[in-house]
């Protein structure tokens, strides 16, 4: 009976704190574009404007809650729901460090694969639903994207896997206590950071929503909480794909003398700088380059690397 | 192909009257001297046939092509008896020489052959002719209204259709009319000659605009899709029409000013330009040195200005956020200058007939040369940040490219003819305003594409610090406006002295000057393309006529040629490759 309550405070906390974190990136984003633009960022509600989402909420939560006539009712309101729910049980698998995190998977890595491309549901069935032409062509996008970046997304964490030999998370981290898997599946860390940032719509990958050509593509009919629903699911996906790239290549919670969550928290705070980084530097690309890219390189190098990676590990027993 | 002698313009006019006949043709005197000829409209397509095709040095650009109310016009010496004239522009690359065509037409006959069989390009001008005067080109392949709305009654460049609000009945709108209207918006693709269905798809008909983050401004482009691949599209303009060539027949030549700047709002004074020069030289006003030499400088600096805001909406419009905030920074720096000079920031205003407003501020050669000398680092880090960028080429090198021959075919001037390969500058082979003076060179690319076009209007942003650099070294002394009675305001300093100085000023100040009667029209190398004023004169305080030949116009009727076949995003990198403002467009 304990265990069952502590596990549901474990639930609560962490989906609390996740939403608190995904509101604060908003923030963080914003300011750090800003200052990486010259210009100043949201910076009036509270200090340094950290309060500006909150501002946001409240207003989006006063909005009104308006469905378009001719989109398909049922589908719509549940589209941004996926993308939500989808994120945060992903998050369930994460270990935080040695003692914190919800659940402790065998198949973890599978669980996430699973999650992450369930989530892209979400954008298929939103674009769908709204019966606009703009949102139909971004669904199409995030569908043709999803297919496309699922596939070697999984292939480039089974380097990870045989190396490790567990889908076990924890025991992924446990076992680079001698080397992080980023210096020997370099390669796949690579390959899983496009893929990465590719399931979660963000630029240079944004093409779903690219706002210079398809307006805001699929949520284009999305107004108040539900266009805020999926806006805090992109900041998911988001630490998200940073937490995973921790725990999988950066050794998660390993390091000295700070305490393992601290590591943990700053190792993903690294590489969510690094995406919003990527952000304010590159442009976008063509969506059949976009396709050729994934189809033509990067399925074919995770190939190359789960031979190898595989080659290499029988050679050395 | 430099220099060409000047002689040559009365050369075409003695090839035509040779080949054509006297009976024909009946030459006009212009105060631009252009060889001007009135023809017989029976006689038009041949004449058009033979300049484009058949003379050497052809006339290959159908340069401009507009209308003329002519009945309440007084004075019309060596012209024949005509209600409603339709003027052909052609120029002619090869001769660096223009042709301009009249046909007269009576108001009970207003039918005229269409030359789209000659020009495609042709389409649109025929179709604002039609709209604002009712002139009827038999054999357009789809006359409509093209800057009022489809449903709008009247032509209002007729001088009878009223110029003002107050003029018509209280504007309303019941709902009724409003669905007549939206219903009037619908995009009707059989109207189009558009198939529904290929042969194993149905065509998606997408609306992209009048509201789009990325058709700056509002325009509209129907897409015919299959799926995100263009199979043909339709450009709609006249969202952003305010009736500038109206307005220009009852401000006074002087009010008329600001007017322009608000035609291409990016460009500033550049557009005041080719207005007080064309006035200029209807009044036969010669400006001193310093005042050309100031123009140049403020042209060239809004040159800047205008470059800067595209190449941060071209390299956002492909998906790049950073680069807009870089550059409008710097335009922000310019504007300081700008204001500094002229109190105004955009749309200044500031150049006069006869001058401009004011002289140079005390310490201006200060702001300049920090600025000349602040810029060249900046663009060195952008050509790192954008042109450089690999993912910016893949979007952009070999996308909406067209050559030379299409490029003046369809009426391109400016970055995106240069881009084709073609060394033409305005500045430079038609020099106005003392650009003789200056060193500096014509940038060319050689694809055509979207990134040459980008290319282009990087390097010439170099090449006006340049000719800026030289304006900060060799700055003349002397007054800031003309010594001639029509320049205004006209100069003060005897004014309180005698009478009849003080008629004159009063005269120029109260009803605005009154320019000789005659005809004039003068382009400029605008920022976007060439930017020419159309100047009638009946001798009064306000313009019979005034005509605005903006590139943009031409630029735009271009798109499907070059977009077909292509996906979405590369109409995207078009648009913003292209570089206008739909006010440059719709006047």
């Amino acid at each position: 009976m304990f265990d069952v309550i502590l596990t549901l405070f474990g639930i609560i906390f962490t989906i609390l704190t996740l939403m608190v974190l995904a509101a604060m990136l908003i923030w963080g984003e914003r300011r750090l574009l800003g200052i990486w633009q010259d210009r100043l960022g949201p910076n009036r509600v509270g200090p340094f404007g950290i309060l500006q989402t909150a501002a946001d909420m409240i207003k989006i939560f006063f909005k009104e809650d308006w469905i378009p006539p001719f989109a398909e009712k049922a589908v719509f309101f549940f589209a941004p729901c996926v993308v939500v729910i989808t994120m945060l049980m992903a998050f369930a698998v994460v270990p935080f460090s040695p003692s914190l995190g919800i659940i402790d998977l065998n198949i973890g890595i599978l669980f996430f694969l699973a999650m992450s491309a369930l989530a892209g549901y979400s954008t298929i069935l939103a674009g769908w639903s709204s019966n606009n032409k703009y949102a139909l062509l971004g669904g199409m996008r995030s569908a043709a994207q999803m297919i496309s970046y699922d596939v070697f997304m999984g292939l480039s964490l089974m380097g990870v896997v045989m190396l490790s030999g567990s889908f076990n998370l924890r025991e992924i981290v446990e076992a680079q206590r001698d080397v992080w898997y980023i210096i020997p599946q370099f390669v796949g860390f690579c390959i899983f950071m496009v893929a990465g940032i590719a399931e979660s719509h963000r630029l240079p990958f944004d093409l779903p929503e690219a706002e210079h050509e398809i307006i805001a593509g699929f949520h284009t009919e999305y107004s108040g909480m539900k266009f805020g629903l999926f806006f805090v699911g992109e900041y998911l996906g988001v630490i998200l794909i940073s937490a995973l790239t921790v725990v999988l290549f950066l050794g998660g919670w390993l390091g000295p003398v700070l305490p393992p969550f601290i590591w943990f928290c700053l190792k993903t705070l690294l590489v969510i700088l690094f995406i919003i980084l990527l952000r304010a530097a590159l442009p976008r690309p063509r969506f059949d380059q976009l396709m050729a890219f994934g189809w033509k390189y990067m399925l074919p190098l995770a190939l190359i690397n789960l031979v190898l990676t595989g080659a290499i590990g029988l050679a050395l027993g | 192909m430099d220099q060409i002698v000047a002689n040559q313009v009365s050369g075409i006019q003695a090839e035509l009257l040779q080949q054509f006949g006297d009976n024909c043709l009946q030459p006009q005197y212009t105060a631009d001297e252009i060889s001007t000829l009135w023809v017989d409209r029976t006689r038009l397509l041949q004449v058009l046939h033979y300049l484009k095709l058949e003379v050497e040095g052809p006339f290959l650009c159908l340069y401009d092509l507009c209308g003329i109310d002519e009945r309440v016009r007084t004075h019309r010496t060596d012209q024949p008896e005509s209600d409603f004239t339709v003027v052909y522009h052609l120029l002619s690359y090869d001769r660096n020489d223009d042709v301009r065509l009249k046909v007269a037409l009576m108001e009970n006959d207003l039918d005229i052959s269409t030359i789209t069989s000659l020009w495609p390009a042709a389409n649109w001008y025929e179709c604002e002719v039609w709209d604002m005067f009712g002139i009827n080109f038999h054999g357009h392949p789809n006359q409509r209204r093209i800057l009022t709305p489809p449903t709008w009654t009247g032509h209002p460049l007729r001088k009878e259709h009223p110029a003002r609000a107050t003029e018509m009945e209280p504007f309303s709108l019941p709902s009724e009319k409003q669905e007549k209207e939206q219903e009037a918006l619908k995009f009707k693709p059989e109207y189009w000659g558009m198939k529904r269905q290929g042969e194993d798809t149905d065509f998606m008909f997408l609306n992209l605009g009048p509201n789009h983050p990325s058709v700056h401004g509002v325009f509209r482009i129907i897409l015919q899709l299959d799926g995100e691949h263009i199979i043909d599209a339709v450009p709609e303009i006249g969202y952003h029409h305010r009736a500038a060539e109206k307005m220009g027949e009852r401000q006074s030549w002087h009010s008329f000013i600001p007017y322009t700047d608000r035609i291409d709002y990016l460009g500033g004074v550049m557009n005041n330009l080719p207005y007080v020069l064309a006035v200029e030289k209807l009044a036969g006003i010669q400006v001193p040195d310093r005042v050309k030499t100031i123009r140049v400088m403020m042209a060239e600096l809004f040159r800047i200005a205008s470059h800067l805001v595209f190449y941060g909406t071209f390299a956002q419009d492909v998906g790049q956020l950073s680069p807009v905030f870089y550059m409008f920074i710097d335009r922000e720096k310019l504007f300081g200058i700008i204001e500094a000079f002229t109190g105004a920031r955009m749309h200044p205003s500031w150049f006069r007939i006869g001058g401009v407003a004011q002289d140079l501020p005390k310490g201006w050669d200060q702001k300049i040369r920090e600025f000349i000398d602040y810029l060249p680092a900046r663009l060195d880090e952008y050509e790192r940040m954008v042109m450089d960028n690999s993912l910016l080429k893949r979007r952009t090198v070999g996308v909406g490219d067209y050559t030379t021959a299409e490029a003046i075919e369809w009426g391109v001037t400016g970055p995106g003819l240069r881009a084709t390969g073609l060394n033409w500058d305005w500045r430079k082979h038609r020099p106005y305003s003392g650009y003789e003076n200056f060193e500096f060179e014509i940038p060319t690319g050689n694809r055509g594409d979207c990134y040459d076009r980008c290319r282009v209007r990087v390097d010439e942003m170099r090449q006006s610090l340049r000719i800026i650099r030289q304006c900060l070294n060799n700055m003349p002394e002397g007054p800031y406006k003309a010594d001639h009675p029509l320049t205004t305001p006209p100069p003060k300093a005897r004014t309180m002295k005698d009478i009849e100085t003080l008629i004159d000023h009063f005269l120029g100040v109260s009803w605005g000057p009154v320019i000789p009667a005659g005809e004039a029209s003068i382009g400029v190398e605008a920022t976007k393309g060439n930017n020419s004023y159309y100047l009638i004169s009946d001798g009064s305080t306000m313009s019979y006529r005034t005509r605005i030949r903006t590139p943009s116009f031409a630029h735009l009727q271009m798109i499907p040629l070059i977009s077909r076949g292509l996906m979405i995003a590369d109409l995207i990198a078009i648009i913003a490759s292209i570089d206008f403002v739909m006010a440059d467009v719709d006047r």
